[in-house]
């Protein structure tokens, strides 16, 4: 059967089972975008290519299915790049079609012509530039194939003109690709190890991470701390991967962390650490990180082991088939830990969460960012998916949302890009259109993407926007405050358009809330709503994020706000 | 911890952007390349790269794992620590003098350099050896009168063990 390249391309698409792309057409994707018209895929027209991405990053960390965007050559391609950085520091598997010039025009500097492959080498986890249409359809099942095995991440296939308009023969059936998928299982002698570090320990803790949500390990993980009563506490990546309301769950770790997860680590002698890469943010100074602990470490990647933290039990294996293995040999080895010894553990631990709680102050009808987001979680029942931009709104929802389920929080937690929430909560959206989709916002944040609200209008795309208003580029603005003398240079936003008004203007709802007792309202208003909605919550300007850790400094060392500074 | 040049043999699928892929690995991470060979092997999808590259164990084993994690990378060798033979090769352009004629016929008579061309007014040589040889060849060469020179990577090669 012969095939043109634009008709390999979307048989192939079907062939991934992908049934919706986020996309921007131009020049050198027309005969693409004049095959897709004829095609039954979903394609949702983002406002920029930025967005186009983020939304298909959102949709696999959502749907666990690989992301899928198309955009064309030049700056359709370069718009592209923050957000496949920001997947490829999440491990999110994507695969990002970009248009490129004619082959013969390839190093002419044609029209829309960019070198996208050399600039996206370091960003991804591994590109083509399709030059034969006889590689087109394997070069498609390796992409896809790349970017889901493994530890994921996102791969580029620049398409050029002539290429996709070409023809070849094409037998759906028998297209040849090499396998990257990587087959590690956990040697026994080391789930072995586990166990006997396990009897010897006293203050065991797990460390969840991102690893155990792609790895679909959640219950695995959940299983094992509950089993043997080990607390567990989590990178911002693996928020959701332990049910946030468990009195086992200790919150998150490291720079914003909880003042007891911070303890707990720092005073454990065993930490069994899974799916992280024990980023600065997670461990302050490396030298007083954990440090009466024995460190267990299980990722799928080999470059993250002993790459900040050198440990003791390196464990290369994916995440779900180790626990199940230690699971089993645990069981079969009749491992019970000595419940006085744990008791005394989970009691310091709870000594500490008495000692300094989560919490912040209320003050009379000032909006403060936290209450917005409890109140949310007390309405929605924890029942929503919740995206975040970057900033203080990620770190109070990481805080204050407690995450029952895995894949319900959606955040650029190593990038950390502005810009990324509302995108990617249309891309949520589209995966499961059933549920409440809410992206946690800042008014800095939210204007790096604001055009996608058009998106979300146009095929009315039910996504709630919360928007934590404070008119600064609030955590620029808290280190200013804390680190600057207060000196807060170019971090005020008041200069702002009415939120209302402009969703409006898009053909979104806008609802606005300027006192505390108008916010359940506010939130009841939007979360019932079937459109798109924009609540801009006026919230107390000069909140800061406790507890906070100093850049270089121990986690015992936290900044807790108005209370002194505990050790 | 001591820092040590490293030998790393890689062997690759010959692919297009293979050789920027390894180097921009190590440049992108902040790791240098102190030298570099790179050609097919007797099948020619597949290339072998021999770099050297200066760290401590750690580093080096960062790298290692770093590399393994491109596509199209098929295997990383340290070729530090275990028995292999190593070579490299100058090709050095001679100027030719009255003057130092004698001088130069000396040198590469007692060297055992390999003449490639000669003439009149120059002659270009041919020089192998491993580091150490090749460091001595390069003091020698101070004394004459060198117009140009052209000195490859390291290339190694692991003893069957």
């Amino acid at each position: 059967m012969k095939l043109k390249g634009t008709q390999i391309l979307l048989e192939m698409l079907k062939q991934e089972n992908v049934d919706t792309i986020f996309g921007y057409p131009g020049g050198s994707v027309l005969d693409i975008y004049d095959q897709l018209y004829q095609s039954d895929i979903k394609h949702i027209l983002v406002r920029h290519e930025q967005g186009a991405v983020h939304a298909a990053d959102g949709y696999a960390r959502a749907s666990g299915k690989v992301g899928v965007c198309l955009v064309t050559s030049g700056p359709g391609a370069t718009n592209t790049v923050t957000g496949i950085a920001t997947a490829n520091m999440d491990s999110i598997p994507l695969v990002v079609f970009t248009g490129q010039v004619p082959t013969g025009l390839i190093g002419n500097d044609a029209f829309q012509e960019c070198d996208i492959t050399g600039i996206t080498r370091p960003c991804t986890k591994h590109n083509f530039l399709v030059r034969n249409i006889d590689e087109l359809a394997s070069t498609i099942k390796e992409a896809f194939n790349i970017a889901r095995s493994g530890r994921p991440g996102p791969v580029l296939v620049d398409l050029p003109k002539n290429v996709m308009a070409a023809q070849t023969d094409f037998d759906p059936a028998n297209v040849k690709f090499r396998n990257y998928d990587v087959p590690h299982k956990a040697a026994p002698k080391k789930i072995a190890n586990i166990f006997d570090m396990l009897q010897t320990a006293q203050r065991p803790l797990i460390m969840t991470g991102g690893g155990v949500l792609l790895g679909r390990a959640s219950e695995e993980l959940t299983a094992l701390a509950k089993k043997y009563r080990i607390p567990v506490t989590g990178t911002l990546m693996g928020l959701g991967s332990f049910p946030g309301s468990d009195p086992l769950w200790l919150g998150m770790l490291g720079m914003h962390g909880t003042y007891y997860a911070n303890m707990a680590v720092s005073h454990c002698d065993l930490l069994i650490a899974v799916g992280v890469r024990f980023d600065d943010r997670v461990t302050g100074t490396i030298e007083t990180f954990a440090p009466n602990a024995k460190i267990i470490h299980i990722d799928i990647d080999p470059s993250s082991i002993n790459k900040n933290v050198t440990v003791d039990l390196p464990i290369v294996g994916y995440t779900k088939a180790t626990l199940q293995d230690l699971l089993h040999f645990l069981d079969d080895h009749h491992y019970a830990q000595d419940d006085d010894t744990r008791d005394v553990w989970l009691r310091e631990i709870a000594d500490w969460r008495e000692k300094v709680p989560l919490t912040y102050c209320s003050e009379g009808d000032v909006i403060k960012p936290q209450y917005v987001i409890e109140t949310l979680h007390r309405m929605t029942g924890g029942d929503a998916l919740i995206t975040t931009e970057v900033g203080q709104n990620q770190m109070w929802t990481a805080q204050f949302f407690k995450f029952d389920k895995p894949n319900t929080f959606i955040s650029s937690g190593g990038l950390g890009t502005m810009g990324f929430g509302l995108p990617a909560a249309i891309g949520v959206k589209c995966a499961h259109p059933e549920k409440q989709v809410v992206d946690i916002a800042g008014d800095g944040s939210i204007q790096m993407n604001i055009q996608e609200l058009a998106t979300a209008a146009q095929y009315n795309i039910a996504v709630k926007v919360v928007l934590l208003n404070n008119g600064f580029l609030g955590m620029v603005r808290q280190w200013q405050e804390l680190f600057y003398e207060k000196r807060y240079s170019h971090t005020d936003m008041t200069y702002a358009p009415d939120f209302v008004k402009l969703a409006e203007a898009f053909g979104v709802v806008g609802l606005r809330a300027t006192r505390r007792d108008e916010v359940e309202s506010v939130l009841k208003q939007g979360l019932a709503s079937d459109k798109p909605v924009l609540m801009d919550f006026r919230v107390s300007r000069e909140e800061c994020v406790y507890p906070m850790v100093r850049p270089g400094e121990s986690i015992t060392q936290m900044t807790l706000g108005s209370r002194e500074m505990i050790n | 911890m001591e820092r040590k040049e490293h030998i790393i043999s890689i062997l690759v699928h010959n692919k297009p952007d293979v050789l920027a892929r390894v180097a921009g690995t190590l440049g992108g991470k902040g790791y240098n390349i102190d030298s570099l060979c790179v050609n097919t092997t007797t099948q020619k999808d597949i290339s072998k790269i021999v770099m050297t590259t200066a760290g401590s164990q750690s580093t080096i084993t960062r790298i290692e794992n770093q590399l393994q994690r491109l596509v199209d990378v098929i295997s990383v060798d340290d070729l530090t620590n275990v028995e292999s033979v190593h070579r490299e090769m100058l090709l050095v352009h001679l100027n030719i003098s009255p003057d130092n004629a004698d001088m130069v016929k000396n040198a590469i008579d007692t060297n055992r350099w390999k003449v490639i061309v000669t003439s009149d007014t120059y002659t270009i040589v041919e020089i192998t050896g491993d580091q150490t040889q090749i460091d001595f060849a390069l003091a020698r060469l101070e004394t004459l009168d060198v117009a140009d020179i052209t000195r490859t990577g390291l290339v190694a090669l692991k003893l069957d063990d």
